[in-house]
């Protein structure tokens, strides 16, 4: 059944705000950066030279742009993958809870709460290697943590802190999901002799398909695009290049470097790919969801 | 009539209002905590000294933050008449030549007294363009000294601090002898550990005289001497003398906690340093090289100095030009050198604060000081200038970083690190010729 409005002014007069707050706040400075990657102008905005493609040639020139790509892909299919796995692991365990309930949820909803760089920050000082606690309690254990050196064990700190704050956000949505699955077709299974582990693999997780979906595009954008604050707050991109995403190259380029032509340049690029990964996700991954 | 009566009254009002009501000049800096309250308190001591103008500072944050709020807030004509900045955006300041109004020049507009030889000149000399002008007034400074715990030297049966990077060698071996984990750390890197370097040992850091002689500048830091220490380095790395933490001074963490028994650090990391030692520390000159020097130079300077924006009215300035001179005033000066650490920037504060007896009361303050004023600066000495310095020094720590981490060779690493930061000059001087 379609809806039929009696005019044509009152479902655009409708969409105006959204529609306003899209243009100011996407559209104008996506169209600002767009052109602002083919000029070399200095921080001050006193000059300004048209150079056309210099600014993606000098970056696709750059075997270290291609190595920030591969990182970035590491540190957001990481993020997502492991904020998703455990968000739905505690989902399942607070569904179950019977008392208590409310207290459970609000604290697993409370790191939401904080704001990126806090979270960089408790996370740096939990791992600070001569002092945090969680590196002494690993030195104890025999693992020698330093993340001022070791790539690898830089790249989990950024991962865990990351991941941390995304936990809430997934886990309010899984348990939303899992809420929603009727308890008839689950209390049939159990008749039937199913075990809990089946129960779950074969009715609650595809059940769940629209909610996973959902969330592995909101968690790997977020990956891409809201993590500068948590990298700089922890390891400022290092050691070596190994925690420098794209957007963190973007925001240290443009922000502390003041090169806007070339930031400019790496976020154009950026948006092509999350739009590129977007119309992927919904082509390919979209057919395997059952929405009803 | 009336009309004509009301003007005058109209216009005696509003004269009246403007001899009331001070001009007010803004200023954004970058000092938090105790730093910060300091400079509230400079800028009230200003204002209460005089009822013509009024200083009003405003923290933006740390230096970067502070550097781009000033920059995006000039793009929209919002600019405050002056901003601190720091030495590593000096050359992005000096080739916005539209934006700012030279200090040397605004003095001698406004007609205040100003004369540049009671400066350090290790200190303006950061700031000043080939003919020895001021473009920026100096106002925090520091120099990397070396602090050690005397406690541990100590316990380890070492009577004295190394003077050379040697004695630092067979020093920190004693120390891990007697159970200490590390011998020394680093704060800033680069800073330290290579611009430093290169000045102590009167080498250059690049072409055209550190970059002051023109944007057309090259790096030079993947010389013998540079890749010989930083080879070192590598090696102390893995011997346990020396223990990496990271870009900034982190590292401090490792010399509270008496992880590692020296630190190289600013001057200014003194106060922090006094707060949270739990032990007896002493401080002492940044080491050389034996037989790579005879006589060590005078360490360079890095911190922040003010500049002034254009784009303000003349009141305004006149009111800037009066309130840095009240900032070079001895008293000032030296009040604020012994609260801070930093370095004193006229010839009067420091004698002001030795006469004081300050330097006795609070030994190894002076260290920074006796060691940046030590002989004239030469080219490579005098400081460093480069567009996109913040860029480069990002490239020199991930340099650093694949050395440490055994993953690549000294040579090797600097000489990656010279030929993309080169690529960074060549970009910058694009984009200011």
């Amino acid at each position: 059944m379609t809806v039929t409005f009696p005019q044509k002014g009152l479902p655009w007069l409708l969409l105006l705000p959204q529609l306003l707050v899209t243009a100011i706040f996407f559209l104008w400075p996506a169209e600002q950066a767009l052109e602002q990657a083919f000029y070399q102008e200095d921080a001050f905005g006193l000059s300004r030279e048209f150079i056309g493609l210099e600014n993606f040639i000098d970056l696709f020139t750059d075997p270290l742009y291609y190595q920030s790509m591969l990182t970035t892909l590491v540190f957001s299919f990481s993020v997502a993958i492991v904020g998703m796995s455990l968000a739905l692991f505690l989902a399942v365990m607070a569904d179950r809870v019977i008392r208590g309930k409310l207290a459970y949820q609000t604290l697993l909803i409370w790191p939401y709460a904080v704001a990126p760089v806090l979270a960089g920050v408790l996370w740096w000082i939990l791992f600070d290697p001569s002092m945090g606690p969680i590196a002494l309690w690993l030195k104890s254990a025999g693992v020698d943590w330093n993340h001022y050196l070791d790539g690898n064990q830089a790249m989990i700190l950024v991962v865990i802190a990351s991941t941390w704050k995304q936990i809430s956000y997934n886990f309010l949505f899984f348990l939303a999901g899992l809420q929603a699955v009727p308890r008839s077709l689950i209390e049939a299974a159990a008749i039937d002799g199913a075990s809990p582990f089946k129960r779950f693999w074969t009715i609650v997780f595809p059940l769940l398909s629209p909610t996973t979906f959902f969330l592995l595009v909101v968690n790997l954008v977020y990956a891409f695009f809201e993590t500068f604050g948590v990298i700089d707050a922890t390891t400022k991109g290092g050691p070596g290049q190994s925690t420098t995403t794209l957007v963190y190259k973007v925001f240290d380029d443009g922000f502390v470097g003041l090169d806007l032509g070339g930031s400019a340049a790496q976020s154009v690029v950026l948006m092509a790919i999350v739009g590129l990964m977007t119309v992927i996700q919904f082509r390919f991954i979209e057919r395997k969801v059952q929405y009803s | 009539m009336h009309n004509l009566k009301l003007a005058s009254v109209v216009v005696g009002l509003s004269m009246a209002s403007s001899a009331f009501a001070a001009t007010q000049v803004e200023w954004w800096h970058a000092m938090g905590g105790a730093n910060g309250e300091k400079v509230n308190e400079i800028a009230k001591a200003f204002n209460d000294s005089q009822s013509d103008y009024e200083v009003k500072p405003v923290y933006k944050g740390n230096y970067t933050e502070t550097m781009t709020s000033a920059i995006a807030a000039f793009r929209a004509k919002q600019q405050p008449a002056i901003v601190q900045v720091f030495e590593v955006g000096t050359a992005s300041m000096m080739a916005a030549e539209g934006a700012i109004y030279p200090v040397y020049k605004l003095m001698k507009d406004s007609g205040q007294a100003f004369d540049e030889s009671a400066y350090l000149s290790a200190v303006t000399g950061y700031y000043s363009n080939t003919d020895g002008e001021m473009l920026s007034m100096p106002f925090n400074s520091s120099t990397p000294v070396l602090y050690y715990n005397k406690d541990l030297f100590k316990k380890a049966g070492i009577s004295q601090a190394p003077k050379t990077w040697q004695e630092v060698e067979s020093v920190s071996k004693k120390l891990l002898a007697s159970g200490v984990s590390c011998g020394f750390t680093t704060a800033w890197q680069s800073w330290v550990q290579l611009e430093n370097l290169s000045a102590r040992h009167n080498v250059p850091f690049a072409t055209l005289e550190n970059g002051f002689a023109g944007l057309g500048t090259e790096f030079k830091f993947n010389g013998p001497l540079q890749v010989a220490h930083i080879e070192k380095m590598g090696e102390w790395q893995k011997s346990g003398i020396f223990s990496y933490s990271g870009r900034t001074n982190d590292g401090a963490a490792k010399f509270y906690s008496q992880e590692c028994a020296m630190f190289t650090e600013s001057s200014a990391g003194y106060a922090g340093i006094k707060r949270n030692a739990t032990f007896d520390f002493g401080v002492s000159e940044l080491p050389y090289w034996e037989g790579k020097v005879k006589q060590p130079s005078n360490t360079i300077i890095g911190g922040a100095s003010l500049w002034v924006l254009q784009g303000h009215s003349k009141e305004e300035y006149k009111g800037v030009a009066s309130f840095l001179s009240y900032l070079s005033k001895a008293s000032v000066q030296a009040d604020w050198h012994q609260f801070s650490g930093y370095l004193p920037i006229t010839k009067a504060a420091y004698d002001l604060t030795k006469e004081q007896g300050f330097y006795k009361a609070n030994p190894g303050t002076e260290t920074g000081v006796k060691q940046m004023t030590t002989g004239t600066p030469t080219a490579n000495t005098k400081g460093l200038r480069f567009g996109n310095f913040v860029q480069v020094r990002g490239i020199i720590d991930e340099a650093l970083e694949s050395v440490w981490s055994g993953k690549v060779d000294a040579q090797t690493a600097l000489n990656t690190a010279v030929e993309r930061g080169n690529a960074q000059l060549r970009r910058f001087e694009k984009a200011n010729k």
